[in-house]
């Protein structure tokens, strides 16, 4: 009786720790090992980062940024992919829910931002090459083209993942496995919101500024 | 004595799987950090535009404001808390933070020393960026 009173004074701070509740369940070791993979990607993009930074004044007679970058368009396409990343948030919640139509209509408007996104980009090196403005012209260009290219190639590869995705719901449903790649594509999505974060900041607004 | 604690996924706003349905509060958590986003988008633009800011000080201020929107999205929209049931998620990150900073500071650094000690002066400079 009196380790029954004991147990029961146990305050919620002394239960079992988590690493002594058992392993974890498979969609946190999933999600962990993507963070890390996530993560990997991060210190890559920093490689590109640092070398679109050493590069940038070498325009060698080229075009500068400040001549070729166009804030509007910059600001439109960060509407985008931030407007994106709140309706991908809103799909895992909808998915998490097994709430089929929302979670269609959720991924729909995720992916129609994403192409308006990309869009958006091509149109601006499209315009850019059209002036001249290669990526064989100067360093800075080399680097540029590089490293918002290299973003650029990671939203097509989240369009393609986010298709394949709605074709697994609909053909598998909301089965546990599939759920786990819905929440790891969330992720990669939310990530590459933030690497475009310090490209607008780095490269677009730094770029006009100077 | 089944009231186990979860390890937490990031990107995950459900901790256990009890509860898997989206309640209001879970949409107001993406909405605030989609103001706060905006919030801070919208002050870079102003920050990049302004006359009223001393202009040198301006890349510093737009520094600030990518850290703070980074932090903004790994709250709100990755959900890497500080709660002990995260501890692994965000030990990862602080590694990764750590070799970003080592990968860019280091670059950033080392080539303003090569560029200080081994280029030639400005006018030399100049005719070898045009060639």
């Amino acid at each position: 009786m009196n380790v029954a009173v004991t147990l029961d004074e146990i305050r919620q701070e002394t239960l079992p720790i988590t690493s002594e509740a058992g392993p974890a369940p498979k969609r946190i070791v999933v999600a962990y090992g993507f963070w890390v993979f996530l993560l990997s990607d991060i210190v890559m993009f920093s490689a590109l980062f640092a070398t679109y930074a050493v590069l940038v004044n070498a325009t060698a007679g080229g075009p500068t940024g400040a001549q070729l970058f166009n804030q509007k368009i910059v600001a439109i396409e960060t509407a985008c992919l931030l407007a994106s990343s709140y309706t991908c948030g809103l799909m895992s919640l909808a998915s998490g829910a097994q709430r089929v139509d929302r979670t269609y209509v959720l991924a729909l408007v995720t992916f129609a931002l994403g192409v308006a996104f990309l869009a958006l980009e091509l149109r601006e090196f499209v315009g850019m090459i059209a002036i001249g403005a290669t990526p064989q012209r100067s360093a800075f260009l080399s680097a540029f083209f590089t490293l918002v290219g290299c973003h650029g190639l990671h939203v097509t590869a989240g369009l393609v993942w986010l298709a394949v995705m709605m074709a697994q719901v609909a053909i598998r449903g909301f089965r546990p496995n599939v759920l786990r790649r819905l929440l790891c594509f969330a992720l990669f999505w939310h990530t590459l919101d933030i690497i475009w974060v310090w490209l607008f900041t780095v490269v677009y607004l730094m770029g006009v500024h100077s | 004595m089944t009231d186990t604690r979860y390890d937490r996924a990031p990107g995950d706003a459900l901790p256990s799987a009890e509860l898997q349905s989206a309640t209001r509060s879970d949409i107001g958590i993406y909405t605030l950090g989609l103001a706060l986003a905006v919030i801070l988008t919208g002050t870079s633009f102003w920050v990049a535009n302004t006359s009223l800011i001393w202009p040198p000080g301006i890349p510093l201020g737009l520094a600030v404001l990518a850290i703070a929107q980074m932090g903004v999205h790994l709250v709100f929209f990755l959900h890497i808390t500080t709660g002990p049931d995260n501890t692994n998620n965000v030990l990862a990150l602080a590694f990764g933070v750590l070799i970003v900073f080592l990968v860019v500071a280091g670059s950033l650094w080392i080539m303003a020393n090569l560029h200080a000690n081994l280029m030639p002066g400005p006018e030399l400079m100049d005719l070898r960026m045009q060639h």
